[in-house]
């Protein structure tokens, strides 16, 4: 017990970063942005049965420029990539995507011409999530992995 | 209304065209025509009162390749006023796939041609706006050919060309503007 004790009221005393950090994690607002069947795992996910409302996620916003996380949940085509990368661009810093399923990870089945072998070539990824679909527990999964790595984001590199 | 019937009536109204009947195993009609005088045929269908196939369904194309000629073009069409339904082909070669476009006759056929011109080639002589559909503009070949590799690797486009100039863009700032005015 330091400084905390000196005082009357209840206080905590942290650093500036480690407050950013954790207001951070907290509050992942989702880009509502489904492209294939992963997005019904999303919604599930969102939804009561599961919930990501105990870790803070589950306010899908309908415009990227109020979003910090990008869910790429299905295969990407490449008329689509433009968009996509279009959406990722307005979405305001900082921002972080995670890649739902086997499709959006490396093509999945789709080892196609009209497929994007992976959307980390238009978008930078953050969490990959394996699976297809991904179950709801495994997309939360990615979620609380993607808050352990906000959690250790400095703000001053 | 069966194959033979269909086929008569048709001839008469069009004498010149090559047309021959098939059997097909889910009993809608189906015959075969040939290129030459498909707008004339495609005229007919739609207009001749024993006929009236005024509602285009669809219309494709399937790939026989290596077979000659590779390409059977599908047209189906609907009869509302005889509730019947059509299946007509037309056979095109590999190296000559070309043929007149009948989306003067049925507006459907607008973008189904364009899907079929962006996916296997076919070349519609006439056809309004024969832009890609589905593939980005500047695609090279055509994916749903059967000799067409179906693993490609390279990278996807991540922006797209502005859609407007920057003379659009600002008549519709402007119209917007006094929009909100009046």
């Amino acid at each position: 017990m330091g400084i905390e004790s000196e005082f009357e009221i209840p206080v905590l005393t942290t650093t500036v970063e480690k407050m950013v950090q954790w207001a951070r994690r907290s509050s992942i607002w989702p880009v509502t942005f489904g492209l294939a069947c992963c997005a019904i795992e999303m919604m599930a996910m969102s939804c009561s049965r599961y919930d990501i409302a105990r870790f803070g996620a589950e306010v899908f916003r309908g415009s990227p420029r109020q979003s910090d996380l990008m869910i790429v949940a299905g295969r990407l085509s490449r008329k689509m990539a433009p968009a996509l990368r279009r959406i990722y661009d307005q979405m305001p810093e900082p921002k972080w995507v995670i890649s739902m399923g086997a499709c959006a990870s490396i093509g999945g089945v789709f080892d196609n011409y009209a497929i994007v072998q992976g959307v980390d070539q238009v978008v930078p990824v953050d969490v990959y999530v394996p699976g297809c679909p991904p179950r709801p527990e495994s997309l939360i999964y990615g979620i609380v992995e993607l808050q352990r790595k906000i959690a250790q984001q400095r703000l001053a590199s | 209304m069966d194959a033979a019937a269909l086929v008569a009536s048709l001839q008469q109204a069009v004498p010149e065209a090559a047309l021959e009947t098939v059997p097909s195993v889910d009993l809608h009609p189906t015959i075969y025509a040939s290129r030459d005088h498909l707008p004339a045929v495609a005229r007919a269908l739609r207009d001749a009162a024993d006929l009236k196939f005024a509602f285009l369904a669809e219309l494709t194309v399937a790939d026989y390749w290596p077979r000659e000629p590779r390409f059977e073009v599908v047209y189906i069409m609907v009869s509302l006023v005889h509730r019947t339904r059509l299946r007509m082909k037309v056979r095109l070669s590999g190296a000559d796939a070309h043929l007149a476009t009948v989306s003067g006759i049925w507006p459907a056929a607008n973008w189904l041609e364009r899907e079929v011109w962006d996916l296997f080639g076919i070349v519609f002589d006439g056809h309004p706006d024969p832009r890609r559909l589905l593939m980005p503009e500047d695609w090279e070949g055509f994916p749903l050919r059967k000799d067409s590799p179906v693993q490609i690797r390279r990278p996807p486009h991540t922006t797209e060309p502005l859609q407007v100039t920057a003379e659009e863009f600002r008549q519709n700032l402007e119209r917007d503007r006094l929009s909100r005015h009046e």
